[in-house]
């Protein structure tokens, strides 16, 4: 009993430590990134020894101390208990989430079988979404509690954003369900492990040899779902190109226009921490989690026939490093749209929700049905 | 496991308070808050006869519940909003137009 | 006297304040955050019960969705003004309240009600569960309930229009 809660406590304890580095790490690549990306240095001024480690002193010393030593004010009509409530909330929602999404498959240690994820809930990929609808309260409270219209403004145009893109992403995942037929985040992971040749019938030979050697990861099996999620990953997070609620140029800072110092620095870790989130959500539902192509439980696999016998520990070492390298290329990823595409306008940005993403996620839904009930 | 009547008494306390809400607050928003809560006491009395029966008949009704209850608070909202550009209040005493 | 058992008091009593919050606080945002405070503990109970997926949903629909709705509401009309408080109205009223308690409890208490629950399998109260109990017997309500949403939509925005 008492090992058990250890076990969950320190898998807690792993993914947290992740997580928050790595949105630290993604502070930096954001402003080296941004810096090569518009071919100017960024920042390097901060140094110490003389050491000034392309920036990394700057974003990951000098800044968080910047930001924790600052004045911590509330405005003066402001709600006081709310304005710090916020950032909490958001921080808090964007972290929590990740306690349902596989790092590994397990991990044999004696006689013990550790799922490598820290909650197996039943409900499994629900509960992402029931986090993410909560995480709205961070931008509704922290807006109303600036009293301020420029910060209500952008808190009511981020939550009707949020809200409106929460549809199309619960939507667009519907296919990746029906197909793995589980709502469980792990059994999803898994269950892209094996082959399209293994999941197709005798009938359809014509696709098996074509394609029917590839894994049957959720990108190959649900192309325009992906493109979808996405999107409306994107959306949630608040980030160029969806960025109106925190729109830096229109409406001074949005709804953290009346933050500064230790909360300010919440909202920002929260943001990035949900890059982290949506990063690996899209690799758990879309690019098979923790796999690595053709990698059993025992070793490799390769569909012409060769076979490589691997030890429990280096395949379980394999795979947690699959899931961080596909984590780490999807914020990546995200970061570079930031900086290639302009904003987009609020009322685009809701007719692309509502009238482009989910009928095109309502599609999506219908063909797959068909195509399941084709190939039985 | 806690008996059953703890929670029925549960519900039945969260459901008097809502009751309280509705029958002695003056503002419309706060009225209709208290109609969810009330909504919610007779959820959580059916969830828990479902778990002490053994029947999922119980949670199908509180799914049910919970799509018309989302339906009432939509109308109910978009009800005070119209009434508000008109009275510019929301004190439900102000609303006496049908009283004779 | 174990861990659910305390767990469930201690959840049981924040309930119950979170709901007196909800109907005594002045504030009208503050009232709204009891409220999501109040049916996030809710849903905490729901799973506790056996029940996730209605618990998920509870989170998903209740707190999520329908109190930003109330929270839209109270930011857009912006009530500036402080409702009345006459003493007479909250005595009386939570005089019927507290007799709506008492009797409601009486009559629960005492019915033929088991008193331990009945041994719960693995899959009571999944969402496979419950799927298939509301895509077969309960079809009918279910799409009843589409319409009924439908219906919903078109009335809230037929009401809430602006005059031109």
């Amino acid at each position: 009993m008492i090992v058990d809660i250890g076990i969950v406590a320190v898998k807690a304890f792993l993914v947290l430590f992740m997580v928050l580095n790595l949105a630290g790490i993604l502070g930096w690549i954001e402003r080296k990134g941004s810096a090569l990306i518009q071919d100017r240095i960024g920042a390097n001024r901060a140094s110490v020894l003389g050491f000034a480690g392309m920036g990394l002193v700057n974003t990951l010393v000098a800044d968080p101390l910047k930001f924790l030593t600052k004045e911590d004010f509330v405005p003066s009509q402001g709600d006081k208990f709310l304005h710090t409530l916020a950032p909490c909330m958001a921080l808090f929602t964007a972290l929590v989430t990740f306690a349902v999404i596989p790092f590994g498959d397990i991990l044999v240690l004696g006689e013990r079988v550790i799922n490598l994820q820290v909650a197996n809930l039943n409900i499994g990929i629900l509960y992402v979404f029931a986090i993410g609808s909560l995480g709205v309260y961070g931008i509704v409270i922290g807006a109303w509690a600036s009293n301020n219209k420029f910060s209500l403004l952008g808190g009511v145009r981020g939550s009707a954003q949020m809200i409106s893109y929460e549809v199309a992403m619960g939507l667009s995942v519907i296919g990746i369900l029906m197909v793995f037929g589980t709502l469980e985040l792990q059994e999803i992971a898994r269950g892209q492990g094996t082959l399209i040749r293994d999941m197709l019938p005798e009938s359809a030979g014509f696709l098996k040899s074509t394609i029917g050697w590839l894994p049957a990861w959720g990108i190959f099996l649900q192309p325009l779902a992906f493109l979808l999620f996405f999107t409306a990953a994107v959306a949630e997070t608040k980030r160029i190109p969806f960025d109106l609620p925190e729109g830096e140029s229109e409406l001074v800072a949005g709804y953290h226009v009346e933050y500064s110092g230790g909360k300010f620095l919440m909202f920002f870790a929260g943001e990035f921490a949900e890059i982290v989130t949506a990063a690996g959500l899209m690799t758990t539902l879309f690019f098979g989690g923790w796999q690595v192509p053709y990698l059993m439980r025992d070793g490799f696999h390769f569909p012409w026939g060769e076979t490589v016998l691997l030890p429990h520990l280096a395949v379980t070492a394999l795979q947690v490093a699959a899931f961080t390298l596909k984590v780490i290329f999807f914020c990546w990823l995200q970061i570079l749209l930031r900086w290639s595409v302009p904003r987009f306008r609020y009322d685009q940005v809701m007719r692309l929700g509502w009238k482009m993403l989910l009928p095109l996620a309502l599609l999506n839904v219908i063909v797959t049905a068909i195509v399941i009930i084709a190939l039985q | 496991m806690v008996p059953l009547d703890y929670y029925l008494i549960l519900g039945a306390v969260i459901f008097a308070i809502g009751v309280i809400g509705v029958l002695v607050r003056r503002n419309l928003i706060v009225v209709l808050m208290s109609i969810e809560l009330m909504l919610n006491a007779v959820n959580l009395t059916f969830v828990a006869f479902s778990r002490y029966l053994g029947s999922m008949q119980g949670q199908v009704i509180v799914f049910f519940v919970m799509a018309v209850a989302a339906a009432e608070a939509v109308i109910g909202l978009a009800i005070v909003i119209s009434v508000f550009r008109h009275r510019r209040s929301l004190d439900p005493q102000e609303m006496q137009l049908l009283k004779w | 006297m174990d861990a659910s058992a305390i767990l469930f008091y201690v959840i049981s009593a924040l309930l119950v304040l979170a709901s007196l919050m909800v109907v005594f606080l002045r504030n009208v945002v503050h009232c709204a955050l009891a409220l999501v405070v109040a049916l996030f503990l809710i849903a905490i109970l729901f799973v506790m019960l056996h029940a996730p997926m209605v618990g998920v949903l509870q989170v998903l629909v209740y707190a999520g969705a329908i109190m930003v709705l109330f929270l839209f509401v109270i930011m857009f009309l912006n009530p500036t003004a402080s409702e009345p408080r006459p003493k007479l109205w909250w005595g009386f009223g939570s005089l019927a309240a507290l007799l709506l308690a008492a009797s409601l409890a009486a009559l629960l208490s005492n019915g033929g009600a088991p008193a331990d629950p009945v041994a719960a399998t693995e899959i009571f109260g999944s969402p496979e569960t419950l799927a298939k109990s509301l895509f077969t017997d309960f079809v009918l309500p279910f799409e009843i309930t589409s319409v009924l949403l439908l219906v919903a939509i078109i009335g809230a925005v037929v009401l809430a229009k602006r005059e031109p």
